[in-house]
């Protein structure tokens, strides 16, 4: 190795040194440690002591946590989707020639830059069973918060509201990528808007709906800000809608059995990879970016 | 696409919908936080205050203090923004431009901290923050969010789409790593340090659980965790809440309006580049 090698790897290494400390620290030694201390009965003051497999067995018999991983799914499948086709609808139209687009993307785009507890508050005010404006308009009297078949629903269509807004801009761009020159091209063929849309645009489209869709499970399935401020602490239709994050906070940070709580963590993370290689093959098969 | 009349009164009307859905959240929030206690569960409804009542403002610094949230969500943000981005970019042009054993395989470690939810790292976090003695401290807040896998990658490819002619020569010159980082590369990945500086501030700004786990203590709350506090102890006082969802939220979505350009560019680079 010549002198200008041995400089440009001492660089190398000194750039990356600050970066790989504080990934070394605050990520990787976390991740063994919370392996470690989930076969541990870690509780509020750092002490604890070997339990062996007892929290896995726990886990698989605490229906609560069950619940809360089966309403983050549903949470995924239902506001992924119908927040995505939205956001691409809205999209599409901001992406065609209409005056004052300016304007509408800046005021859609408002809930990705608000701060989902405030999200949270203004949706409880809006949902409130006795003044709330949604129930006044509907001329209703619906507990939207506190009736066990509609707290799921509630919060599903407020994970909607406060996404569509960042998956819009993003579908947007992708839009913009689209040349203009394969739409001129169906139109001299005689293609319709819809027919330009099924056999132009998403196709063309399809590796920014990949990536939305990828950030969005990934989103949703860490789903805490939003689910834990509107249902507060002392939700009794709690179980209708907790999620497997609000779960771990709530073990490790309010009930104080962390050890159990990193216990949550490692299924979080199994489920997380789980979905993440489910997505990576169907990402080979189609052959996409 | 050519667009006939009737197409456009559509168009619009579907988005007019759309921007009607989005806004009148806000609106309401806004309207509620100037209403008295009494005006707020009026049926029906009144739209607007009989007096625009300022007072619940004063109420809400009265009942949690509201200013030392905000110096606290400021500060962290700044800092955290500031450090990241540098590290990130350190980084960034270290994977993107110079030579050195074990770059892979560090570049793969990296790769895969991506991947893993963050909460696996969150109990092990919080115990060396307690060890170290900052809980209830502002270096809590910042401290594990200094270093980020995800900024690094979206910078890397901003300095690879960077031509090697102009380092080269540099090289030739006898110019050193640290003034072809600094002064040749940093300037020409502007953008992409801006994109990343939105998306981190914004996520960093927003932020509830971290902060709500390290600081208990209100004066070193910030907002969000501020508002979770304010939610337990106003109860139904929505004209309270709603004053310290505006107070929490306006700051980000002002933010937004003066640099409007730079946030849809770093979002769309987000989703393009990253």
């Amino acid at each position: 190795m010549n002198k200008k090698q041995k400089n440009e790897m001492l660089w190398g290494y000194l750039m990356l040194l600050p970066l790989i400390t504080g990934i070394l620290v605050f990520s990787i030694v976390p991740f063994f440690q919370n392996i470690f201390y989930s076969f541990t009965n870690l509780g509020s003051f750092g002490q604890y002591k070997m339990i062996g497999f007892a929290n896995y067995s726990k886990l698989f018999s605490d229906t609560k946590v069950w619940i809360a991983f089966w309403n983050t799914f549903k949470y995924v499948i239902f506001s992924v989707p119908i927040g995505i086709s939205l956001s691409l609808i809205i999209a599409v139209l901001l992406n065609s020639k209409i005056k004052g687009k300016g304007l509408y993307r800046t005021l859609l785009f408002l809930p990705a830059v608000t701060m989902p507890s405030a999200i949270a508050m203004i949706w409880k005010w809006l949902y409130n069973k006795d003044f709330g404006i949604l129930n006044l308009v509907f001329g209703t009297h619906v507990s939207w918060m506190g009736n066990p078949n509609f707290v799921f629903w509630s919060i599903t269509i407020v994970m909607i509201w406060s996404g569509i807004g960042y998956n819009m801009i993003i579908l947007l761009a992708g839009l913009q990528g689209i040349s203009p020159s394969y739409y001129e091209a169906a139109e001299i063929d005689g293609a319709g808007p819809v027919a330009k849309f099924f056999k132009i645009t998403l196709p063309l489209l399809s590796p920014t709906l990949f990536f939305v869709s990828i950030t969005s499970i990934i989103g949703t399935l860490q789903s805490f800000d939003i689910v834990m401020m509107m249902l507060g602490k002392t939700s009794l239709v709690e179980g209708k809608a907790t999620t497997a994050v609000y779960m771990f906070y709530k073990q490790a940070f309010i009930l104080h059995n962390k050890g159990y709580a990193a216990t949550i963590a490692i299924a979080l993370f199994i489920v997380t990879m789980i979905i993440t290689a489910i997505q990576l093959r169907l990402q080979k098969k189609w052959n996409i970016d | 696409m050519k667009i006939n009349r009737k197409n456009n009164f559509w168009i619009h009307t579907v988005l007019i919908g759309a921007v009607l859905l989005t806004v009148i959240p806000y609106v309401w929030m806004f309207l509620t936080s100037v209403k008295t206690q009494g005006e707020s569960i009026m049926v029906p409804p009144k739209m607007f205050p009989e007096v625009w009542r300022w007072d619940n403002y004063k109420i809400l610094f009265q009942t949690l203090p509201f200013d030392k949230f905000f110096i606290n969500t400021f500060v962290s943000t700044v800092v955290i923004t500031v450090f990241q981005v540098f590290f990130c970019a350190m980084a960034a042009y270290s994977f993107a431009r110079l030579k050195f054993p074990g770059k892979k395989v560090i570049f793969i470690i990296i790769l895969s901290i991506m991947m893993v939810p963050w909460q696996i790292y969150l109990i092990p976090q919080y115990m060396i923050i307690q060890k170290l003695g900052l809980l209830n401290t502002i270096s809590a807040l910042i401290l594990p969010s200094l270093f980020s896998a995800y900024g690094t990658f979206l910078l890397i490819n901003f300095f690879e789409s960077i031509p090697m002619s102009l380092e080269e020569a540099a090289i030739i010159d006898g110019c050193s790593y640290p003034q072809i980082f600094f002064k040749i590369m940093l300037p020409l990945v502007v953008p992409g340090l801006i994109a990343l500086a939105i998306l981190v501030s914004l996520w960093s700004w927003n932020s509830l659980m971290w902060p709500l786990i390290v600081n208990s203590s209100t004066d070193k709350m910030t907002l969000s965790a501020g508002l979770a506090n304010l939610s337990g102890r106003a109860g139904t006082k929505y004209p309270l809440l709603m004053a310290g969802s505006v107070l929490a939220s306006v700051p980000m979505i002002l933010f937004f309006f003066l640099l409007q350009k730079k946030f849809i560019a770093g979002i769309s680079a987000s989703g393009t580049k990253g």
